[in-house]
């Protein structure tokens, strides 16, 4: 402190001077790509592209209708189970906060958002794949499901604990059944929370490959069979993109595109929800 | 007549039971709602336990189907230097290093960047429109899923590395541990920096007004009392990212190389190919032809889930610690 006010100034100055550009320079990585993934793309997108399954290499033309059937089957399969047993979970954490079993959730629910999704793979590989005899969308949605899991019960956890006990107690005082009170009232009041998890989940797993890759595998054909093997938006993305061929180069920027259009639009849709409700997710 | 029974609301109970109060009231509730209520508090506690058993199932499954590995590659398995599913030789050193220097490379690029992001949203421009829009770009970065970084590097990061090597003298493969840390470093920035900007706007403007008023300037305040404030939380940001770093798949897959050599020099270490436990995992699960095979590729999620659940859970209690004070 023996230094003048006027060179603390100037360091200090300098400072700030620092942290702007290392806070600003970190958004030029996503611009970059970002345009570059919209530039390269875009051109690919038309409708022989969202009608036609790939075709095989070295012809022109081709889409990815198999991948995008597919990856909405899974996703919507997967949320079929995430979000009640999600919602449900959440409800107990944020009505029990003390008791044993919360504590013992709540950890299970950290441990399972760190969890690498190539781990979840594996052992839905040994819960389904193995036991039905070979890969299908089920194994791949289920696997899906357990990565969504954690996201939507923080949500409604957190969305739930904001509403004032005096709602429910307001209710349970008029004499309505305890589970009434949280299907009618309290559901209804966290209603865009619990949603902003959802839609928040969902573009969290849509772009997520390593789980599918020995549940669902892929499908280079048209199929709607869920116990059979289905083509996923990412995988496509990951076989197109490690082929040798351009054609198939092609067809993972187009899908690229396509997914983060999806994963883009999910995120604005949970944030204009969010807005609503301060939560932190 | 019931005097206003004082209770507190503590989950579904009365901590202060009044005198068949919750008895009575239950009573006026036909049969078939009751039945309902019983059986939706079952339900919701079902669903807990599930979450448990998910748990444990994950853990247990791990441990069966990785078991004829362990007992038969023993301890060895873990500096053992040659990966070899032909001879059934499995030691995943390699991996191992791959993932360190992988995930602690991409740790210490990203640093800088997670604590200005830190400092400049949590200190010097905690609102506003810039604030907003910058806090956004962030979350998108976290948003954007990983086969697309791995896409985008593998045909335009790596061409650049390539270049880079030649001018540095190496061998130009281009893909890489150095281009595999660098998009991850890029990936992980988000999740340090969002613990940060919370943390760092909890600490009490008390602190900070009473520097100031002792004639601090900017950088003095932040140096000498928000980051020793929030230092350990902070310090649990970068846990956190690093348990994603470790167990992130896709985008290293593709950057990384993959190849089960170890490289005699650090330099070609760095620069050169190699591979990660999850990216071995990727490409060679659904190869393995042979119970041995599959269960080494298993102890290496393994070990995978069991380090990143003791980093998360480290991470989780320092800032539970934090935040409650």
């Amino acid at each position: 402190m023996e230094a003048k006010i006027g060179t603390r100034n100037i360091k200090s100055m300098i400072f700030k001077g620092i942290i702007v550009f290392f806070a600003f320079v970190i958004t030029l990585p996503l611009i970059v790509v970002l345009l570059y993934i919209i530039k390269q793309g875009i051109t690919q997108v038309n409708w022989t592209f969202l009608t036609h399954v790939p075709a095989p290499p070295g012809e022109k033309g081709g889409g990815i209708i198999n991948a995008l059937t597919g990856s909405f089957i899974m996703v919507l399969m997967a949320s079929i189970v995430a979000v009640p047993v999600g919602i449900l979970a959440g409800i107990y954490l944020s009505e029990n906060p003390r008791t044993k079993l919360a504590y013992y959730s709540g950890l299970c629910v950290d441990i399972l958002q760190g969890v690498p999704s190539i781990v979840v793979g594996i052992v839905v590989y040994f819960w389904v794949v193995k036991p039905i005899g070979g890969f299908s969308a089920i194994a791949g949605s289920i696997a899906l499901a357990i990565m969504m899991l954690p996201i939507i019960i923080r949500s409604t956890e957190q969305t739930l604990k904001l509403l004032p006990d005096s709602l429910k107690e307001a209710a349970l005082s008029l004499g309505i059944p305890y589970h009434r009170v949280i299907l009618k009232v309290i559901i209804p009041c966290g209603f865009a929370g619990i949603l902003s998890g959802i839609t928040l989940s969902i573009a969290r797993i849509i772009g997520e490959t390593a789980p599918l890759l020995f549940t669902a595998l892929g499908n280079n054909y048209f199929s709607l069979k869920i116990t059979g093997q289905m083509e996923s938006l990412p995988h496509v993305i990951f076989t197109y993109a490690t082929s040798p061929y351009d054609d198939w180069h092609d067809l993972a920027w187009g899908a690229s595109f396509i997914l983060l259009l999806f994963v883009l639009t999910l995120n604005i849709v949970t944030k204009l929800l969010t807005r609503k409700w301060k939560i932190q997710l | 007549m019931i005097t206003s029974p004082v209770f507190t609301w503590a989950g579904n109970c009365f901590v202060n039971k009044p005198p068949n109060f919750v008895e009575n009231k239950r009573l006026e509730l036909s049969n078939g709602q009751l039945k309902w209520e019983t059986m939706f508090k079952l339900l919701l506690k079902v669903m807990s336990v599930l979450l448990v058993l998910i748990i444990v199932g994950v853990l247990i499954t791990l441990i069966i189907e990785s078991w004829p590995s362990i007992t038969s590659q023993g301890i060895k398995y873990i500096w053992g230097k040659v990966w070899d599913p032909v001879q059934n030789i499995y030691g995943a050193y390699p991996f191992l290093v791959g993932t360190l220097l992988t995930s602690f490379t991409a740790l210490i690029i990203s640093i800088p960047f997670s604590y200005a992001i830190a400092i400049y949203l949590g200190e010097y421009n905690p609102k506003g429109w810039l604030s907003d829009l910058l806090k956004n770009t962030i979350e998108l970065i976290a948003a954007v899923p990983s086969i697309i970084y791995g896409f985008w590097g593998l045909f335009v990061l790596v061409p650049l590395v390539r270049t880079l090597e030649m001018k540095l003298d190496i061998l130009p493969y281009g893909v890489g541990v150095f281009t595999a840390s660098i998009v991850l470093a890029v990936m992980i920035i988000p999740y340090g920096a969002s613990l940060g900007i919370t943390l760092i706007r909890m600490v009490p403007s008390p602190l900070k007004e009473g520097a100031y008023a002792l004639g601090a300037t900017r950088w003095e305040v932040i140096r000498n009392v928000i980051m020793p404030y929030t230092r350990s939380g902070l310090f649990a940001g970068v846990l956190l990212s690093l348990g994603r770093a470790l167990g992130e798949t896709m985008a290293v897959t593709m950057l990384i190389g993959n190849t089960t050599a170890v490289a005699d020099t650090f330099k070609n270490v760095f620069f050169g190919p190699g591979n990660t436990m999850a990216s071995v995992i990727a490409n060679e699960f659904a190869e393995a032809d042979h119970t041995l095979y599959l269960s080494a590729l298993i102890e290496l999620g393994l070990v995978l889930f069991v380090v990143t659940v003791i980093i998360n859970m480290i991470g989780k209690r320092i800032i539970t610690r934090v935040t409650k004070s």
